[in-house]
């Protein structure tokens, strides 16, 4: 522990980053390669496995954030993850139908994943397969409403 | 002699921790074998709420997210709300807005001082940090009319211009605290109690810390060299002149050597935002509804990244906004820092942590 | 009064012997006028003692926390009042809350007053316990903390000031000296 890890010129730029994940899974669809921005569209089967690529190949150290957006007739994951060595903020778009809310849980790539999805799960009802340890974290466990859906009205005086 | 591991709950009440969390620990003895912080106390559902009101009546609601920095969340929205729109603030309102966010993270490094003076039971401490505090206080109340949820950033630039004679008292407290900061600094480095009761404790190494997903001054503790306003700069931070500080023990005294050196490279990017703000307007005029789509915008929070996830449907209320903490994450890292120590440790390494509920439950 | 001087007499507990001794002193003081006499001289001195220190609660929910923090700072020190933070509820007199109040937090706080030994007052610093607040709308904020406990002083503000908390508590010593506890042998 007695050297600093430091950050400075990028490695490999977003273009090549874009083309290593399209050669690989064809499947994924590349929304936006600006400079430090990377946006993907990726199918929820493969989703863990664009992940794991991105963390193992890649250099996709940090998981930022686990998102989920409430469209109403399905839901969409977004995971942001950040590559420090190549200034990256990438975003990870999954789209899951609404009667079947389950995707992969990133949280055994990245530690960091495991209170936002456990988050996800109490706000919004989305089930993370393979997750160590989901239930809720801001709501009492009793309560029976997810309440971040579109379909949990408040705005009257509680 | 047979003894048996009993699980304590240290919260919500209790004097050690700011703001509402519960921290149950599994002792066995006085050593400290498992840890699992409850948070949700202060839950009061942010993230539904704003999806009731419109892009402008969010701003004073975003400063009451982290009332410690609050106007780091307070220009978090607003960047984040300015990038949907897409306009850009003029540049006199970006110099202003990076010299007043420095200011603001020198105050939130000293109450977080006072917090860790409360928590290692030195009263001293804790009364000479909120005394510079309320020098800087004093600026900003100048500035925007309050003392703590300023509310001064706007969609497209800041509320209003300096006030008269700005740069001479900002220039003037700087010179007053560099000196103070001195005295305050040697309560703690040569004091032998407090360096047996921080050095050694709560360790955490450089690749852990990156994959339990924590950032800023904890992270630069641990040795990793990774601040945003150089990886990703914004405002204008690329054309500023500062170091990024790090330590590389990663226990809980490199935790507030990084702070007490972040607070001195801050004061150089204040003097140096105000020197070269430009004259010109200071905000643009901004559209009722902004067009449909979905940004990401992360910024360095005193406490680490905190990011704002903005989805728009063209109407003049957001779809959804969501919200990244750094201290949410922070917090569920900690159990390993705490396992193998005593639980009279706990307050030294979870008050070195900087805790603000407020932006951890939302 | 109702004292058996039969020789079960000697069969009582330790609590049952020092309740007939005190109704008995009681009853006594007040058939001869001695009580009213001791009143005038302990009530003021007893209510003195009990207004110039009232002792708060160390619990800091929220925003306005800072501002009761800031309160106990050098520049507005609020101690030379009296006003010492204690960390245990039952050592303290009055409950100060500053910060929103979650469903979730509600039973944790209702017992924390009621662990509060009598004499107890209660503060609500700050728009969000007085009635909710800018929450308005939320699912899990409660709108204003005299739903459940009740409230002594109101501090409005959204942060409240900290001159506005200490002049919170000098109307609760107004308050005190007006009720002029302290009276020999009540509670």
């Amino acid at each position: 522990m007695s050297q600093v890890i430091i950050y400075d010129t990028p490695d490999r730029s977003v273009e090549d980053i874009s083309k290593d994940i399209k050669s690989k899974f064809p499947a994924v669809e590349v929304l936006k390669a600006a400079p430090k921005r990377l946006h993907l569209q990726v199918p929820r089967e493969i989703s863990f496995e664009v992940c794991k690529f991105m963390k193992e190949g890649l250099n996709f150290e940090h998981c930022s954030c686990v998102t989920t957006v409430d469209y109403l007739d399905h839901f969409t994951v977004v995971f942001h993850v950040s590559s420090w060595t190549n200034h990256i903020l990438s975003e990870v778009l999954v789209d899951i139908p609404r009667d079947d809310p389950t995707v992969d849980s990133i949280t055994p790539l990245w530690g960091g994943a495991n209170w936002h999805e456990r988050e996800a799960y109490d706000l919004m009802g989305i089930v993370f397969k393979g997750h160590p340890d989901l239930r809720r974290i801001m709501m009492p466990e009793e309560f029976k409403f997810h309440p971040l859906r579109k379909d949990f009205i408040v705005g009257r005086r509680v | 002699m047979p003894t048996d591991e009993m699980w304590i709950n240290m919260g919500p009440q209790h004097p050690f921790n700011h703001g509402l969390w519960n921290l149950r620990v599994k002792l066995k003895g006085e050593t400290i074998t498992q840890a699992e912080p409850i948070i949700g106390y202060l839950h009061r559902g942010w993230e539904k709420m704003v999806e009731n009101r419109t892009y402008s009546q969010i701003v004073p609601l975003a400063d009451r997210l982290c009332y410690g920095s609050s106007l780091s969340w307070n220009h978090l929205y607003c960047l984040t709300a300015e990038k949907i729109y897409g306009i850009e603030a003029p540049d006199r309102a970006k110099y202003i807005r990076v010299a007043v966010l420095e200011l603001q993270r020198i105050t939130s490094h000293l109450t977080w001082l006072m917090a860790v003076g409360t928590d290692l039971g030195s009263y001293t401490i804790m009364t000479w940090s909120i005394r510079e505090r309320e020098l800087f206080l004093d600026l900003l109340c100048k500035l925007s009319g309050a003392r703590m949820t300023y509310n001064y950033c706007r969609i497209g630039g800041v509320r209003s211009d300096l006030p008269e004679n700005y740069e001479r008292d900002v220039n003037r407290t700087l010179d007053e605290f560099e000196k103070r900061l001195r005295d305050l600094e040697s309560l703690m480095d040569e004091n032998e109690p407090f360096l047996m009761r921080t050095v050694g404790i709560g360790k955490m190494d450089g690749k852990t810390a990156m994959n339990l997903g924590l950032t800023g001054p904890i992270m630069r503790a641990s040795g990793v060299e990774m601040d945003l306003r150089r990886l990703d700069p914004y405002e204008v931070y690329a054309d500023m002149k500062f170091d990024i500080c790090t330590h590389t023990d990663g226990d809980v005294y490199a935790r507030y050597r990084v702070r007490m050196d972040e607070m001195r490279e801050s004061m150089k990017i204040v003097r140096q935002a105000l020197a070269q703000a430009p004259a010109g307007p200071i905000r643009v005029k901004v559209p009722r509804c902004p067009p449909k789509g979905n940004v990401v915008n992360h910024v360095e929070d005193p406490r680490g990244e905190s990011l704002m996830y903005m989805v728009s449907d063209g109407s003049e209320r957001p779809y959804r906004l969501k919200v990244r903490s750094p201290n949410f994450v922070n917090l569920s890292a900690s159990p390993p820092m705490l396992v193998g120590f005593k639980i009279s440790d706990v307050p030294a390494i979870m008050g070195v942590m900087d805790m603000c509920i407020g932006e951890t439950d939302r | 009064m109702d004292i058996d001087l039969s020789f079960n007499a000697m069969t009582m507990t330790a609590k049952q012997f020092g309740e007939m001794t005190k109704t008995m002193m009681r009853e006594t003081m007040v058939a001869t006028g001695g009580k009213q006499v001791i009143d005038k001289i302990t009530a003021p001195i007893w209510s003195w003692g009990q207004r110039n220190s009232v002792y708060p609660l160390h619990f800091g929910i929220a925003c306005c926390a800072l501002e009761m923090a800031a309160a106990g700072g050098p520049r507005y020190d609020a101690e030379r009042l009296g006003i010492v933070f204690r960390s245990s509820p039952r050592q303290s007199d009055v409950l100060l809350l500053n910060g929103w109040i979650s469903a979730k937090l509600r039973p944790s706080l209702k017992a924390l007053y009621e662990q509060m030994p009598s004499p107890k007052w209660v503060i609500a610093m700050g728009e969000c316990t007085i009635s909710g607040g800018p929450w308005y709308d939320a699912y899990n904020v409660i709108q204003g903390a005299d739903t459940f406990i009740p409230v002594d002083v109101y501090i409005p503000g959204c942060p409240s000031r900290p001159e506005a908390m200490i002049q919170a508590f000098n109307m609760l010593n107004r308050k005190l000296t007006a009720e002029n506890r302290g009276s020999f042998l009540d509670d």
